[in-house]
This record gives structure tokens, sequence and C-alpha cells, in this order.
């Protein structure tokens, strides 16, 4: 039987189109996936966009409900400074939650189940943010890292650890989406080996995955919607200094 | 220029859309309620969020520990200090998520009093 793992191998779908620094660089399925996210996202978008009916369709309905969801997001977390950066919020929530759904598909691929992908989606998320600030605040920038009001003596423990607080950040937020895209796809492939293997009484694991299919699907719309939100945070820590 | 009709379009903006929701108010008598996620899954990401969190911490300082060791030669101080260092941050993280949330829960239990 096939390795549970075996669903996260990257396959070059064409031949090196060139190399960086001598290693080559093809279409991968990866890739195509990304791609794919792309062009279903702004197709969906765009033609939910393109009629502006008064009493809006199915595909409008739901491009009113992300454009809706991401704003409320930005305005209940950032406040009105953060609606210049509502198209990269909007972006990133849609990139990564279409990502996260076109892998729930049969025979498809889950470019957020590799943390190459979602650790550099979080690092232009951090190191944007953190120029962001430092070109709003100058150095008083670094006012973040000391707590305000803390005795100035408690300085030399608190620094580091707000520190490390700080720079753990794109650790948890890139961590944290691909552990669990990764986890619930292991899941599914394990349990649907126990359904081939069982025979006649692999009702039983079936039924379960059934069960589970509906939970990622849950945690594939919940786990773009913690990237997000926690974009939106980090802007409005960098926008507001606590 | 440029920065200055930006700014006046995003306030016109604001403006605007401040009229409508008025209107709205007043058409209908109810206020434009905001789409929310629904409970359940709410709480199923905080409790993702806090178990993360717990473990990016550590590995941020063990990693900054482990590495600073390499580049000063001082094996294995500055791992053990960066460990601690990692601890401390993550309870940091998880005890500002907690707090986050509390606030959270409290402000949406006022609204839906009032």
């Amino acid at each position: 039987m096939a390795s549970p793992l075996e669903q996260f191998a990257i396959q070059n779908v064409s031949a090196p189109l060139f190399s960086i620094g001598g290693h080559p660089i093809a279409v991968t399925n990866s890739a195509i996936f990304m791609m794919a996210s792309v062009v279903v996202s702004a197709g969906l978008l765009y033609a939910g966009a393109s009629k502006g009916s008064m009493i809006p369709g199915r595909i409008q309905a739901m491009s009113e409900l992300f454009y809706d969801f991401i704003a409320n997001m930005i305005r209940d977390n950032v406040g009105s400074a953060g609606k210049k950066f509502f198209p990269f919020i909007f972006t990133l929530f849609v990139f990564t939650l279409f990502g996260n759904i076109l892998g729930m598909l049969p025979y498809g691929f889950t470019f957020t189940s590799h943390i190459a992908v979602t650790f550099f989606m979080a690092m232009v998320v951090f190191l944007g943010v953190t120029l962001i600030g430092l070109f709003k605040h100058g150095l008083h920038f670094f006012s973040l890292f000391f707590p305000h009001g803390a005795p100035l003596f408690t300085a030399p423990i608190l620094i580091p650890i707000e520190l490390v607080s700080y720079l753990s950040r794109p650790i948890s937020l890139s961590v944290r989406l691909f552990a669990n895209m990764t986890v619930g796809h292991v899941l599914l492939k394990v349990l649907a080996g126990f359904v081939v293997a069982l025979g006649i009484f692999g009702v039983v694991p079936l039924v379960v995955l059934v069960a589970i299919t509906a939970l990622e699907l849950l945690v594939a719309v919940l786990q773009a919607y913690i990237f997000t939100i926690l974009c939106c945070i980090y802007l409005n820590d960098a926008l507001h200094l606590h | 220029m440029a920065e200055n009709d930006r700014k006046s379009t995003s306030d016109d903006l604001d403006r605007r859309l401040k009229s409508v929701r008025e209107e709205y108010a007043k058409g209908t008598g109810r206020k434009s309620k905001p789409a929310e996620m629904s409970g359940g899954g709410e709480k199923l990401g905080v409790g993702m969020r806090i178990a993360v969190e717990m473990v990016a911490g550590v590995v941020a300082g063990a990693f900054i520990g482990l590495m600073a060791d390499q580049w000063l030669g001082t094996k294995p101080w500055l791992l053990i200090v960066g460990f601690v260092l990692g601890c401390c941050a993550a309870f940091l993280n998880v005890y500002r998520v907690a707090q986050a949330e509390e606030r959270r829960s409290q402000a949406a239990s006022r609204v839906d009093k009032s």
C-alpha cells in the first residue's frame, strides 16, 4: 500500500525551465495547484463582481461575503488605518483558502502542506509588517519590545523575552497552517487505508472517514481564517504599538 | 498631490459608507450586522493557536541560542539561555492569546445583553 506521505511528494511536471544557483527550476505539481488557486479564485471573484446586480446571485453573494468578511476583520482588528492593506490581506486569505480547499479534492495536491510555502508566506508578512512599523514609527518602533510601565530594572530580562516572542511569530504562523493541513491529509489517507484493508468491515472506518472529511473542510477554512486574522493582529501591533 | 487625492477619496468612501449605513438603519430599523464565524469553529481556532504558540516560542528561542553558540563557539551555554528565554516567550504568547480572547468574549457578551 502507498505510504500516507506519498501524497505530499513534489513532482516535476515540465522539463527544467531554468536554474538558480545550479538548482533546476521546473513547473511542479505544487506550482500547478498554486496557479489553479489563483485562477479559480480570480475567476470566481471576477464573475461575482462583473454583474453587480442589486439582488446578488450565488457567485456574487459569495464574493460579497468574502469581501465583507475581510473588511470587517480588518476594521475590528486594525481599525481604519488598515484599509490601505485590504488588497494584500484579501489576496492572502483567498489564496490560502483556495489552496486548502483545492487540496481537499480527490487527486488534489495541498501546497499549504509544505512548510517551504507557508514559511515563505509567513516571512513575507513578518518582514513586511516589521518594515511598515519601522517606517511609520522610526526607532520608536522598538518600544514594542518593552512593555509600557514596567520598572526599568526588569529590562535585561524582559527585552530578550519580548524579542524571542516577536521572532517566534513567523514560526507559529507557518507551523500552524502546515501542521494542520499535513496532519489532516495523513489522517484521511490512513483511514482510507483501513477501509480497503478491512474488506466488508471497512464500512466502519468509511463512516468515520466521511465525518473526518467534513472536519477537514472546516479546518481548511478555519486555518485560512486564522492565518489572515493573525496577519491583521501583527499589522495592528506594528501600526499602533500596543 | 497623488497622496492628497488618495486621502480624500478614502475620506469620501468613509463618508458615503456612513450615510448608507445610517439610511439602512433608518429603513429597516436594525443595524447592519458584520458577518462572523460561528461559535464552535472560533473556539477550535483559539485552542489551536495556543497549542502552536507554546511550541513556536521554545523552537525560536532554542534556534537562536544554537545559532549564536555556533557563531561564538560557546557551546552549550547560549542554547540553554535561549531555551529558557524561549519557554518564557512561549508562556508570554499563550498568556497574551488568552487575555485577548477573554477581552473579546467579554465585549461580545456586553453587545448581546444590550
